[in-house]
């Protein structure tokens, strides 16, 4: 049984939006698995992240099912909500000074979630001290009297990452958690990120904008546009072999290190707005290999050799 | 820190000192000359000419006057009181202690439901919302004296639940309740609505924000959610907002206990101007301005407390802000 | 040039029927806010066409009549008529705050856009002594300056605007320093226009709406303070019908359990400045989604 199975997930909202901001989602994560939620923003990406722990947008509607366990978290009650947050889900956020409350202790903010799944004031410090040195905070003890005003955007990235294991989660839930921070200290969080998660055998679903990243820490990855999800596969084979063109221009924009390398292509265009609904394709607008059918027929997620893509040409070999 | 603090209490003693120069001044601003003035509608002996030239040092230079003059109100001495021939210091000392206790009242109300109704509107979008707003909306724009004759007219003429006059002040702790409570309240309508929108607003500022919602990702209580993230934070602008209220709670005092008949400092103070009583009206007005600058520093020195953030003074720089 | 010019002109000159519909679209509390301002203004200025009875006209037989058709709201201790004295008073009511509130305007623009423009010790001279000003509180200086000269509507309007001022001149100045900071005006500093012209006709009229604002908020708080100035007998001298000295004669009444007298002024007063309120934050709630 996966440990996180998305059920065909939508979410709407109640008014002033053309299209739902996420149109049935599925994807799972399995124990122990990374797993890479990759699109550009507004994609959905974030929000399929946050419903994972019950956080949906206000007035949303919501379908589908998103499943912890056994359990669905969308007709869960505030208790099994609180539980689930506090002993099997847990998320690092993106930005560390926007989510960490600047004006409590650093020790606050580590055995509050600890506090309220009820372990004891001793016993919840002394587990914040011994994760503060697994990220590898100097001094943990001096630490938890601090102020998050008193760390940098990276050391404070590291306390997040230690709050969020408090709990012992079995599903780590990381929302771009590198974006806010500067590059020398990016590949330090990532670094950290991944040994916890391997040393812990927790699952994770790791979202981010950058298909590079994702590719290179992820064992699988998902791509969305538009709020669907456009292709699926295992990171290698998506890195060498992306099959929709969508994920082919993302590979392409990103700059590449090499020295035969092609200068980076960006996608023309912009993505879609919530306030616009084409029909067909969602990428059509922006895709070089768009026929008239693309603009009229949606594609669906169809299973392929390892994986599953929603494009209606992409058996033609278009990106080959 | 201790270079910020002393900085605000040099600023302080010179706002006093300003004031009390104003407060001074005013004697010889005022038409007429200084005697006349301050002995207005008063019959002027010799004795009482010699008296007066005497407390206000009127025989010496303008700035020496003032020196002198400054010297004995900072040893406690304001001189005569025209109207009770008594010193004006212990006449204050007198009646300081009912407008202390109807201050005191006011502000248990004006925290309690000002702060009350900003977090209920706050966390109760809608109707709830809406009414508080509405609510307060009206009571900021209802003055002091209104909402005392309204209150005076339900519940002491028509309920007779309350008494419409006195402190109380012989009866005990019950008696001040007791006469004290609608005085109490007309003061405090008007800051509490201000206070709830204050808080309101402050409120929903913090509920906005990410740290809250990953507190709830969590598993925090709400409860605890509202009352360790965002009450805690939105405190600061909560507790300066209260101590600039301050100014205006002496002074409006001063109308309710007209209305009231309430017998301290506030009615003194319009009572000494109505019957030109100079020397009271210099005295309270230097206490005014003395309480509304040092209780508005006390808040700004209380601010880092709130805030720690702003504990740090320039020269201790951010460690490395990325 | 000229087309900036127009660019930043062009919201102060609209139509008549463009404003009424502006006025519609923010909602009916601020519509019945307008509507509310522009009756009591109406009212002050045809007071003596509308008052049924002439507010000075002592009728000591009819003490205390309570509400009829000959007198709507009843009669005072003197047997005055209170609707009258309403209509008339909303004259001293309205005037007082209006002297207060447009002569500070007035300073407090120039020293505002004087201390933003300036810099340097003038503004920081200017910022001190008005955040100095702000511990007296302007009823207490009315009440000193009073104990000073004598009751009357001119000693309490004197000191009110010496203590707004400071207010406006504040806000002014944190306005017009962030509309300084902005490039067209350091276009035309560049281009060489003089300083002087530069505040009056780019400067000035950027800042003005957000002012206005301000000041249509401050016109309800003076209201309130003149009132109760005259509440205590510091402002406008009885017999003068006037709100807050109607509310003063009133006291009395209501302890004779009649309160018409008393309280009809009281809610002339509250609704004066919800109105005032009212549309201020709906101004400046306009001017906010103009900048965005």
């Amino acid at each position: 049984m996966a440990l996180l199975e998305i059920d065909n997930l939508s979410i709407a909202l109640a008014k002033g939006a053309a299209r739902p901001i996420l149109d049935e989602i599925s994807l799972t994560v399995e124990a122990g698995e990374v797993v890479g939620l990759v699109g550009e923003s507004g994609s959905g990406k974030s929000v399929a992240c946050r419903t994972v722990l019950g956080l949906t947008p206000e007035h949303a509607k919501t379908g589908g099912e998103v499943r912890v366990g056994d359990n669905d978290v969308l007709s869960m009650d505030r208790a099994a909500l609180k539980q689930l947050r506090a002993k099997q889900v847990a998320m690092v956020f993106q930005d560390p000074r926007a989510s960490v409350n600047p004006m409590r202790r650093v020790g606050d903010f580590l055995t509050e979630g600890m506090r309220a799944a009820g372990v004891s004031k001793e016993k919840a410090y002394a587990r914040a001290e011994e994760l503060l040195t697994e990220v590898g905070i100097r001094d943990p003890k001096g630490a938890l009297k601090r102020f998050p005003h008193q760390f940098s955007g990276g050391m404070l990235q590291r306390v997040v990452i230690a709050a969020a294991l408090t709990g012992d989660p079995s599903l780590l839930l990381a929302d771009e958690p590198t974006t806010a921070l500067d590059v020398t200290t990016q590949a330090e969080v990532i670094g950290i990120l991944r040994r916890l998660q391997a040393e812990h055998g927790t699952g994770m679903l790791f979202v981010t904008h950058d298909l590079e990243l994702a590719a290179a820490i992820c064992h699988r990855v998902y791509v969305m546009y538009a709020g669907r999800i456009v292709e699926t596969r295992t990171a290698e084979q998506l890195f060498a072999a992306p099959r929709h063109p969508y994920t082919a221009g993302l590979l392409a924009s990103t700059p590449s290190l090499e020295e035969d390398a092609e200068p980076p292509r960006p996608i023309p265009g912009r993505p879609v707005s919530l306030a616009e609904n084409p029909p067909g394709c969602a990428f059509a607008a922006r895709c070089a290999f768009a026929e008239d059918r693309c603009r009229v027929e949606t594609p669906v997620l169809k299973a392929d050799d390892g994986g599953a893509v929603a494009c209606l040409r992409a058996d033609e070999g278009i990106l080959a | 820190m201790v270079r910020y603090i002393s900085g605000r209490v040099l600023g302080l003693v010179l706002v006093l000192l300003v004031t009390s120069f104003v407060v001074f001044s005013a004697v010889h601003l005022a038409p007429g000359d200084p005697v006349t003035f301050l002995m207005r509608g008063r019959p002027i002996t010799p004795q009482t000419r010699a008296a007066v030239t005497e407390q206000y040092h009127l025989d010496d230079p303008f700035f020496t006057q003032y020196f002198k003059w400054l010297g004995d109100v900072l040893t406690g001495d304001f001189g005569r009181s025209v109207q009770f021939r008594q010193d004006v210091g212990h006449l204050i000392g007198d009646k300081l202690p009912t407008t202390l206790w109807l201050i005191g009242y006011s502000m248990v109300l004006i925290c309690v439901f000002g702060i009350g109704l900003g977090i209920i509107s706050a966390l109760k979008p809608g109707i709830v919302d809406r009414t508080v707003l509405i609510g307060t909306g009206v009571s900021t724009a209802t003055p002091a004296f209104a909402s005392g004759l309204v209150l005076i007219a339900v519940f002491s003429r028509m309920l007779g639940w309350f008494p419409s006059y006195g402190s109380g002040s012989e009866d005990g702790f019950g008696g001040r309740i007791q006469h004290l409570t609608l005085p109490a309240i007309a003061l405090a309508l008007t800051f509490t609505g201000l206070l709830a929108r204050v808080t309101r607003a402050a409120m929903l500022d913090e509920l906005g924000r990410e740290h809250v919602e990953v507190a709830r990702s969590r598993g925090v209580a709400g409860g605890e959610v509202v009352r360790k993230h965002v009450l805690r934070n939105a405190l600061g602008p909560i507790v300066t907002v209260i101590g600039t209220m301050v100014a205006g709670l002496l002074v409006s005092t001063s109308i309710v206990e007209t209305v009231f008949s309430t017998d301290g400092v506030g009615s003194l103070l319009i009572r000494s101007v109505t019957n030109k009583d100079f020397p009271v009206v210099q005295a309270l007005t230097l206490l005014i301005v003395a309480v509304f600058v040092i209780v508005n520093l006390i808040v700004d020195l209380l601010q880092p407390l709130i805030d720690p953030r702003l504990s740090l003074t320039q020269s201790t720089k951010r460690r490395g802000a990325s | 040039m000229t087309a900036a010019t127009a660019t930043a002109a062009a919201p102060t000159r609209r139509g008549a029927t463009a404003r009424l519909r502006g006025i519609a679209a923010q909602g009916p509390l601020f519509t019945g806010a307008v509507v509310v301002l522009v009756l009591l203004t109406l009212m002050a200025i045809f007071a003596p066409l509308i008052a049924p009875y002439d507010p000075n006209a002592i009728d000591l037989g009819n003490s205390l009549a309570g509400s009829s058709a000959d007198h709507l709201l009843g009669t005072d201790q003197s047997g005055r008529d209170v609707l009258s004295r309403l209509i008339f008073g909303a004259r001293t009511g309205l005037l007082g705050p209006l002297l207060v509130v447009v002569i500070s305007t007035v300073i407090g623009i120039a020293l505002g856009i004087v201390a933003a423009w300036r810099g340097g010790w003038v503004d920081s001279f200017l910022s001190r002594t008005m955040d100095a000003m702000f511990a007296f509180p302007a009823m207490l200086l009315a009440i000193l300056c009073v104990a000073m000269f004598d009751a009357g509507l001119t000693a309490p309007v004197i000191a009110m605007t010496v203590a707004y001022s400071p207010y406006v001149g504040r806000y002014v100045r944190s306005v017009a320093v962030q509309e300084k900071a902005r490039p067209y005006i350091e276009s035309y500093r560049v281009q060489g226009w003089s300083g002087w012209v530069i505040c009056t006709k780019h400067l000035l009229p950027n800042i003005v709406p957000s002012v206005l604002a301000q000041s249509t908020i401050n016109f309800g708080y003076a209201l309130m303070e003149l009132a109760g100035l005259s509440f205590l007998g510091f402002g406008v001298q009885p017999p003068t019908a006037d709100w807050g000295t109607m509310v003063n004669e009133g006291q009395s009444a209501i302890m004779k359990d009649a309160f018409m007298p008393g309280l009809a002024p009281c809610f002339a007063i509250i609704v004066a400045v919800v109105a005032f309120g009212i549309v201020g934050e709906g101004i400046s709630d306009r001017v906010a989604k103009r900048e965005k």
